[in-house]
């Protein structure tokens, strides 16, 4: 097998089989085979086209992958999807938010909420994503988030994390009692009263927060402004990884956490 | 195995002699050179601007690619007393794409400039174009004053909102203390592990406001720097697979050419013998005389480097995205092979297929530490499957008919101009045909010789491509650009800055009077339907060139090719040949968009 059998097809179809003579007097001389290459090449060689046996006279290997390219079995499904919540400490500088949210929207992660705010950390955030992805796509949106410059760290949350939200619901204000029952059932505030509206603030996690709104439309909501989730890792583990406690001004000096690994 | 250098390692190796001529022809010892980035680091810039041109000398920049204009101007005020040279470009696109190659070449980070506004939005395309080949570039654009951004002041453009998406990170420099930091920051940034383009946005008022804070060595953000070696188990689960593999093969792709891995790329294939594809990017990571390589594979790669990947049972993949060019449609790509993928990008680990073996690193280290992982045990020597690729080489030719009362066949034209040069030549292209056969019949043998637009597909990427290489490149090496007629026609303009700079480049149309990739497809899918790539109202190229004060010379039929070729290559400045060939010649093998790769076509009733 020689390395340079394409190459040298057109060369020696048209007689230049030998060794070329290198010309000493030329700049490129050895193996320009011009003169010898612009004659009539074989009669059979093809025109229009390259020659070789047609697709269907190859060997064609059986397996497939699926569309992440995993290996698969012919008749297995779809990738179910699947919601996670995702931690990013990103450094609080300007635009942050919008390479975050940038780079979901130019990938098609399909994004149900994000939340931004401060840390205990000066000059830290935190962004908070809830994304429904097959596994394949939720990997991919924890490694592209992670790769931008600001982001310091991404985590997955686990199923026993702390996750809640804030919601504000004004509804009309004929029944104010039963609007407080109900607020005070959800262990929600009433921030407005009137005599035509009603506006209540009710936190909790997104079940909760889904129920409320059930209870709350028997009055007719009005308007409504949901926060997204933000979300917390429970206990002593940290939220994203080797992320370190931070010390906020409330903070004492007898803080048992100097490293959550401890 | 006797290695020439990588272009990179060739400098670090004229650095020990001691010497190190730029293009300029200044000469200096390593030890002036190290002298004059510390006096740069360690100076007060008196400017912002000032501190902008210290960073680059900190970086040790000798060239930047750029077109002036208000918001820059105080940027370029500092350049005139600077030791980097500044390349005025005919259009911020030259700009891009020459420092793009410049950087290829040289394997650090190219710069260019552009003035706010309209330069910046100019220099988007190239931008996109570095990022989705991961090319190390730094862009500096001015910017309205501080006070005046957000009020659609006059050339205001959100140039950090716009090319944020298509750039590694891109800084808004808000304080002339700050903003030398920031350019070495960014410069250091380009060039650290995965490559890619860096951007600052420099308002006027941060540039001419006074600071005397040295700017300091350029330093990438911590984070930024990947740890090069790999996790030993990955190492050795990766080892195992391969040495398992009946049918290995390794694709390598432009991580391996980024990564300055060529040397132990080849050392890895030749000492298991296992038979080698590329990508395009990855063209010259593994020399195409090679016994072993088969070279690349994908839409329009060798039949028998898309059989070989069909077929084979493990796939040792480094410094590839497997871009869809390359895998056709992923169902059916690489089938039965399990997959080892190498890179320094975590995120390219099974984004678009799925890795069995995933090992994440710098990869000359991992090649190494596979080399040493397999070397323990008895790795087993896959001959059948090199004879059966050795097969599909027999099978599936590179080939094409002449006839010498037809139109010249432009494969002929590529393979003269490479019997006439030598192998250490540097390729730029346009995209299209041209490319296409640039890439199939050139024998590429050395790393960073072919540059071209691969993820983006830029037309017009060819000539600005080649003056940045010729620029960053050795006196004693040619460089030659591939154009089809559309593609030169994007950016003819920049060849008035070759003229000016008597650059040394010859630019060869492979003239079809059409867009010709574009009219293959219109043949194959759309009926030979010709709509708007009928490009018979092209000018005299070669005529157009004498009036640029370049050379022309034209090619008609086969009786004039080895003059043109010959003459072209040995007139000393830029020349370009007109070579009109067969406008109906189409690019084969081809795998159609979304198919199997081992179902490419030999020709159109094949599609
Ligand atoms: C900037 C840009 N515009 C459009 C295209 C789409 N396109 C891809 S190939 C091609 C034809 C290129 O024609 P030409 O440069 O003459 O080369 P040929 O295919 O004839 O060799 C076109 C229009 C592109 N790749 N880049």
């Amino acid at each position: 097998m020689s390395g340079d059998d394409d190459r040298s097809d057109a060369a020696e179809r048209a007689g230049d089989a030998g060794d070329p003579t290198p010309d000493g007097g030329s700049t490129h001389p050895a193996e320009s085979p011009l003169a010898e290459r612009a004659r009539p090449a074989d009669a059979d060689a093809p025109t229009t086209g390259l020659s070789g046996p047609r697709p269907e006279e190859r060997p064609h290997p059986t397996g497939r992958r699926d569309e992440h390219g995993v290996r698969k079995e012919p008749d297995q499904g779809p990738e179910p999807a699947r919601r996670a919540t995702v931690s990013a400490l990103v450094e609080d500088e300007p635009g942050v938010l919008a390479r975050a949210a940038g780079l979901f929207r130019r990938r098609q992660f399909n994004i149900e909420s994000l939340t931004v705010g401060p840390t205990t950390v000066e000059g830290h955030s935190r962004i908070t994503l809830v994304v429904e992805e097959t596994e394949a796509g939720i990997d991919q949106a924890k490694k592209q988030l992670a790769k931008l410059t600001p982001v310091i760290a991404v985590g997955e949350l686990s199923g026993d994390a702390v996750a809640a939200e804030l919601v504000l619901l004004k509804v009309r204000g004929q029944e104010p009692d039963k609007v407080h029952a109900i607020t005070s059932m959800y262990d929600g505030q009433t921030l407005d009263a009137g005599p035509r509206t009603i506006t209540v603030q009710i936190t909790g996690d997104e079940n909760q927060i889904d129920d409320a709104i059930d209870a709350f439309d028997q009055f007719g909501i009005i308007e409504m402004a949901r926060t997204g989730q933000t979300a917390l890792e429970r206990g002593d583990s940290p939220t994203t990884p080797g992320e370190e406690p931070g010390h906020s001004a409330a903070d004492t000096d007898d803080d048992e956490f100097t490293n959550y690994d401890d | 195995m006797s290695e020439p250098a990588t272009p990179g390692k060739a400098s670090a190796d004229a650095d020990d002699e001691a010497t190190d001529a730029d293009a300029t022809g200044r000469t200096d010892t390593e030890d002036e050179t190290a002298e004059r980035r510390r006096e740069a680091a360690t100076r007060a810039p008196g400017t912002g601007a000032g501190a902008v041109v210290a960073a680059l000398e900190a970086a040790g920049v000798e060239t930047a690619f750029g077109v002036q204009g208000g918001a820059i101007m105080p940027v370029y005020d500092a350049l005139s007393a600077s030791t980097v040279d500044h390349v005025t470009m005919a259009h911020e696109q030259g700009a891009v794409h020459a420092a793009d190659a410049y950087g290829i070449v040289r394997g650090d980070p190219g710069v260019c400039l552009a003035t706010s506004g309209p330069g910046a939005t100019n220099l988007v395309t190239g931008i996109a174009d570095a990022s989705m080949d991961s090319d190390a570039m730094l862009a500096l654009t001015g910017q309205v004053p501080s006070d005046m951004v957000g009020s659609d002041a006059f050339q205001e453009t959100d140039t950090v909102g716009v090319t944020a998406p298509i750039t590694k990170h891109n800084f808004f420099a808000s304080d002339s203390d700050d903003v030398g930091r920031t350019v070495g920051e960014a410069f250091a940034l380009a060039g650290t592990g995965r490559p890619g383009p860096t951007l600052v946005d420099l308002p006027k008022d941060v540039s001419f406001g006074q600071t005397d804070r040295p700017v300091g060595e350029p330093t990438p953000p911590k984070r930024s720097v990947p740890t090069p070696a790999a996790d030993e188990e990955q190492v050795e689960a990766a080892a195992d697979a391969i040495q398992r593999a009946e049918r290995p093969l390794c694709l390598f792709g432009g991580g391996v050419i980024k990564g300055d891995a060529t040397e132990e790329a080849r050392a890895f294939a030749r000492e298991f013998g296992i038979p080698v594809v590329t990508t395009m990017p990855g063209i010259g990571s593994f020399p195409e005389d090679d016994d072993l390589c088969l070279s690349w594979a994908g839409m329009h790669g060798t039949g028998y480097a898309n059989m070989a990947i069909t077929h084979t049972d493990c796939l040792i993949a480094v410094g590839t995205r497997f871009d869809d060019r390359l895998t056709g449609g992923v169902d059916t790509f690489a089938p039965e092979a399990e997959v080892v993928h190498v890179d320094i990008d975590p995120a390219e680990i099974s984004k678009n297929v799925h890795a069995d073996y995933p090992v994440i690193g710098d990869a000359a280290t991992v090649i190494d530490q596979l080399d040493a992982a397999i070397g323990y045990g008895d790795a087993p020597d896959p001959e059948a499957w090199r004879e059966q690729c050795a097969e599909w080489r027999e099978e599936y030719p590179m080939d094409y008919a002449i006839d010498t009362d037809e139109p010249v066949r432009p494969e002929f034209v590529v393979e003269a101009f490479d019997a006439a040069t030598d192998d250490d030549a540097y390729v730029t292209t346009g995209v299209g045909q041209h490319q296409m056969w640039a890439a199939q019949y050139w024998t590429f043998r050395e790393p960073r010789t072919f540059v071209s637009s691969h993820g983006l597909g830029t037309m017009g990427y060819g000539l600005p491509a080649a003056i940045g290489a010729r620029i960053a490149a050795d006196d004693d090496r040619q460089v030659v650009s591939f154009e089809g007629d559309g593609s030169f026609l994007m950016t003819i303009q920049e060849l008035s800055v070759a003229v000016r700079e008597h650059l040394d480049i010859t630019v060869v149309v492979l003239n079809n009077e059409y867009i010709g990739m574009v009219r293959q497809w219109q043949d194959a899918f759309f009926e030979g339907n010709h709509m708007a790539s009928d490009y018979d109202w092209m000018p005299e190229f070669d005529t157009l060139a004498e009036a640029f004060g370049a050379k022309g010379f034209r090619i008609d039929d086969y009786d004039d090719v080895e003059d043109a070729v010959e003459a072209a290559l040995a007139y000393d400045g830029p020349s370009v040949v007109d070579a009109h060939v067969d406008p109906e010649a189409n690019v084969y093998p081809m795998v159609a968009s979304g198919a199997a790769n081992g179902l490419f076509a030999l020709s159109e009733d094949q599609l």
